[in-house]
């Protein structure tokens, strides 16, 4: 009899997590709660000021104070060759600064000391003298002729411009909007955001001069590109670096890139010899670690009177920040800006983008995304907005008419990206039914006789979701696969290792439903580690969505090659010939007789006692798993808001989301990664973003500037399920962790706008604030750009 | 005796003063040396070695620090060790017996109310505080006494789920 594959805890069982049986009972193990014998504590001194020359450091006050034992500037990091490092965009980011400092809260030095509140005093003991320098706090102020150079440490640096890419054809889409009966244009901001995951960045670093092993624990979303970045700076060899995640009080990709602060603790334990541990505090999180988004948009689409796409036009200024430090694989220097558009059939499509240093944060990370794709999606459903407005179009049909049919797939876009399988009609009739698009209009007409104004939002998007495949996507010449390690003890048992590292996602759980889909081994009986980089395989962690794509897909893969050896097994225990064995969940048998089996724990005590003539002993394997194509989820959100019309206050009174992410490993999983999405894209467009004033000071330095919606704001989601399974991945799943993060703000944008549309409102940017509402609703005028900052009187 | 001295500063400067505390831990009495300026939640964590109580914001904004002092919710970041003296405490390390889940905790499993789990601790400490007043709140009541708390995860509404099924479970169990 084949098992029962949801009682097994296999796909699509809402199984428990594993994980939660260490959280709720407090004994979770994050970086800060590691305490190693004799360790020190560091603090960092970070920068006041956004631009200044380093007339002097003087660290000796710092000396003076008891338990002080080491202070370490840029100088001394500079005669190790270590003031500076790689990014993973190929540029470089000064560790501890030596000639300038370059944004507000850059590290300027650090203190190791007996405890954390000495070095915190001695921080402040340090003096440094610096002579301020003009500042630039956006790529307009960087791209004026005559600005200030920022990067003035790097030879033939042409300005402040750091890239200036385009992709698509020009040609065609210039023919495209020449021959356009309409063009629809639309300016926008992506403000910048800061993923803020609850736990801050921190590592402890412990060098053994006995054995020359450096072990760093720490908060990385990806420990084996850190050992090999670590190898590569501190030149140190591969196999005497140990990296170590241990649990991650969340990630967002904000725990992606390599931070100063873990670089110099290494170095402060080579140089102490015992562990030294950095736990950063929030505000240097906030202000220093990778921050998502600060793009800017001209948009322009060519369209034809009965509502056909037929070009699109997208130029992107970008802020990168002091350093290039987006943490992206890909070989385009806007990441996948240019997945825009892949769910619309739209024949000519033209991008440039255009980025910039300013005196701010490096980062632009994938905040909860894959790269840039948050901030293409949410200008796509804003165009489209837009576009169907100018055209005078439904919102829901005009996205109908242009989304691609399920008999044209596989489709290649206009930008060169291939997308293989969806059904977008059918979610967007199912969001549609929820929302109760049908009533609507009569509902909105009715309720502003009231002087009420409702609006509803719609977005819908297909994105690029787990790199690589190898030909395309690296990091550091690295590429972008992932593995899986599994081992079948002689009980049936296994340890499931893989290249992936956990944050809240449950790996440990569902990595273990894969093997029992694959193998009818209990979910219960299998153990999955991760994130050691001397005991798992080699994999390239994870963000944008590409566990379940990649690693999830190296885990079924090396379950199939223990299936093919146990079939062996298998035929060597009933005596038969491999090509007589059927495999059912669980177990293999005879073909011609059913009832003559095996089980797979009987084929796995028999690899270690019983293997047939010639048979290497052992029941292991291990899987690289190098993708042939991205996953491309679907999602269609819906979302209704009321605005008060006295205060510009809006209130949600309905989320609709139509996910369709393929096969579902356990949906209680997947519909917890939606909501905690949506709740992002809310928070996005209501209240979470960063801005810095004319001197570079950081708005948003900490949870009393930087507002994070609670459970009081956050509203209720209502969830739908489509399935189209991935054609090319194992068991049919695609990327689902970032959907919602990614579609979701245009969705509660367009709401409001919907709201206001009648007043003549095109746009409002995020954050909408009441006030910006308030301000659009009496004016009739659109808002642009960051709030502004109210300087102290 | 512990003495935090021992556990946080390994060679004590001269001349820095220190207080005896004594706070009733989970129901057991700890008498520990410490700086008047130490904070709650690094006695907590360092001292102690209660780990659970995680340490978010330093701003009092997130509630990863959430306790019970004398039963009611409070954030160990904003609170002096010295404050606490002679002053009974609960944290997430004395919520579950050796046995038996507090049906918090079987509700935060049993409804997927935490994911990354550095806000559970402080959340369902927050939550116990409100199921010990109330043993039936409504969704708002529940969003309420949660609003203290900051999760990035998972959207709060399994987090309401979760205080919903303990509610409901600790209702039955006190019948």
């Amino acid at each position: 009899m084949a098992l029962d594959e949801i009682k097994i805890g296999g796909l699509g069982a809402s199984r428990r997590r594993v994980e939660d049986n260490r959280f709720i009972r407090g004994k979770g193990n994050y970086v800060d709660d590691i305490v190693l014998p004799g360790m020190l504590h560091m603090e960092l001194l970070r920068s006041p000021v956004a631009h200044a020359r380093i007339k002097s450091i003087d660290v000796s006050k710092a000396y003076e104070i008891p338990g002080v034992r080491l202070v370490l500037t840029g100088e001394m990091m500079a005669a190790r060759n270590l003031a500076w490092m790689p990014t993973l965009s190929y540029d470089t980011q000064a560790v501890l600064a030596t000639d300038k400092v370059r944004f507000q809260g850059q590290e300027v030095a650090a203190v190791i000391a007996d405890d954390p509140y000495i070095a915190k005093d001695a921080c402040q003991a340090i003096v440094v003298e610096y002579e301020q320098l003009p500042v630039i706090v956006n790529p307009f102020q960087a791209m004026e002729s005559g600005a200030e150079v920022i990067r003035d440490d790097k030879e033939n640096q042409p300005g402040n411009k750091v890239f200036d890419w385009e992709i698509g054809d020009k040609a065609a889409t210039d023919k495209a909007f020449a021959e356009a009966d309409v063009v629809s244009k639309m300016e926008l901001h992506y403000p910048r955001s800061h993923p803020s995951p609850m736990e801050t960045c921190g590592s402890i670093a412990d060098f053994n001069r006995a054995t020359g092993k450096l072990t760093v624990y720490m908060t990385s979303q990806a420990p084996h590109i850190v050992r090999a970045a670590v190898a590569m700076v501190a030149e140190l060899p591969e196999h005497m670096i140990r990296i170590v995640s241990p649990d991650l009080g969340g990630g967002f990709g904000n725990k992606v890139p390599i931070y100063p602060g873990y670089v110099i603790s290494i170095l402060a334990s080579i140089l102490t010899e015992v562990p030294v541990k950095w736990i950063e505090d929030k505000t240097g999180n906030l202000i220093s670690t990778g921050f998502g988004r600060d793009v800017y948009l001209q948009g322009e689409m060519a369209l034809r009177k009965d509502g056909k796409i037929m070009g699109m036009r997208m130029k992107t200024i970008s802020d990168h920040g002091a350093f290039y430090a987006d943490a992206q694989p890909s070989k385009f220097k806007i990441g996948l800006m240019h997945s825009a558009f892949a769910c619309y059939d739209v024949p000519a499509a033209h991008l440039e983008s255009v980025g910039y240093y300013t005196n701010k944060a490096p980062g632009g990370v994938a905040y909860r995304c894959s790269f840039r794709v948050t901030e293409a999606m949410f200008f796509q459903e804003r165009m489209i907005h837009g576009a169907a407005n100018d055209l005078g179009m439904d919102q829901a049909e005009f996205r109908r008419i242009n989304l691609v049919k399920d008999d044209m797939f596989p489709y290649r876009t206009a930008f060169g990206f291939l997308t293989d399988s969806g059904q977008y009609g059918k979610c967007l009739d199912i969001g549609m039914k929820a929302i109760g698009y049908d009533t609507y209009k009569q509902e909105q007409e009715e309720a502003r006789k009231r002087g009420k104004l409702l609006g509803i939002g719609i977005s819908t998007m297909t994105e690029p979701l787990g790199a690589g495949n190898s030909r395309e996507y690296d990091i550091l010449g690295i590429k972008m696969f992932d593995s899986a390690e599994l081992r079948v003890h002689m009980s049936g048992k296994a340890i499931l290792r893989t290249g992936a590292m956990n944050q809240g996602q449950g790996h440990q759980t569902t990595w273990a439903q894969i093997v029992a889909h694959e193998l009818g081994i209990p979910a219960d009986d299998v153990t999955v580690e991760e994130g050691d980089t001397d005991t798992a395989p080699f994999g390239m962690g994870t963000y944008a969505s590409r566990s379940t794509p990649v690693a999830g897909a190296a885990v079924a893969m090396v379950a199939r090659k223990i299936r093919a050896k146990a079939r062996k097994i298998a035929a060597h225990l009933l005596e038969v010939s491999e090509e007589d064995i059927e495999w059912e969940l669980g177990r293999f048998y005879v073909r011609s007789n059913k009832e003559r089996g095996v089980t797979i724990q009987d084929c796995a005590i028999a690899a270690y006692s019983n293997m047939p003539d010639g048979m290497e002993p052992g029941l292991e394997n291990n899987a690289y798993y190098d993708p042939p194509n991205l996953t491309w989820p679907f999602a269609a959100y819906f979302v209704k808001v009321e605005v008060d019309a006295e205060t510009g206050v809006w209130d949600v009174l309905k989320v609709v989301a139509v996910d369709d992410c393929g096969v579902r490993i356990n949906p209680m999983i997947v519909e917890a990664q939606i909501m905690g999405g949506l709740t992002e894209a809310y928070a996005m467009a209501s209240m979470q973003y960063q801005t810095y004033d004319d001197e570079g000071n950081c708005i948003g330095s900490n949870y009393m500037d930087y507002l994070l919606p609670t459970a009081w704001e956050t509203p209720g989601f209502e969830l739908h399920e489509v399935v189209t399974p991935c054609p090319h991945h194992p068991i049919g799943a695609k990327g689902v962790g970032e959907c919602a993060t990614v579609a979701g703000p245009a969705a509660f944008v367009n709401a409001v706008v919907d709201a206001l549309g009648h007043l003549g409102v095109r746009n409002i940017d995020m954050p909408m604030m009441p006030n910006r509402v308030y301000e659009a609703l009496t004016t009739g005028k659109d808002i642009s750009g960051m709030p502004p900052v109210r300087m102290g009187d | 005796m512990t003495s935090l001295y021992d556990e946080v500063q390994a060679a004590p400067g001269e001349g820095v003063p220190t207080r005896r505390v004594t706070i009733k831990v989970n129901g057991a009495d700890r008498t520990v040396d410490v700086e008047p300026r130490l904070l709650l939640a690094h006695l907590l964590r360092q001292g102690l070695k209660l780990t659970g109580t995680h340490t978010g914001c330093d701003t009092s904004n997130c509630g990863a620090c959430t306790i019970l002092f004398e039963g009611r919710p409070i954030k160990s970041c904003t609170m002096l060790a010295v404050q606490a003296d002679g002053h009974s405490i609960e944290t997430v390390e004395g919520m579950a017996t050796a046995s038996e889940l507090h049906p918090i905790q079987e509700g935060f499993k049993e409804e997927h109310g935490l994911q990354c789990g550095f806000c559970t601790p402080g959340m369902m400490m927050a939550a116990k505080a409100l199921l010990d007043k109330n043993d039936n709140p409504t969704e708002d009541e529940v969003r309420w006494a949660l609003s203290g708390n900051l999760c990035r995860c998972t959207g709060y509404q399994n987090i309401v789920k979760s205080v919903l099924w303990a509610a409901e479970k600790m209702r039955a169990e006190s019948k």
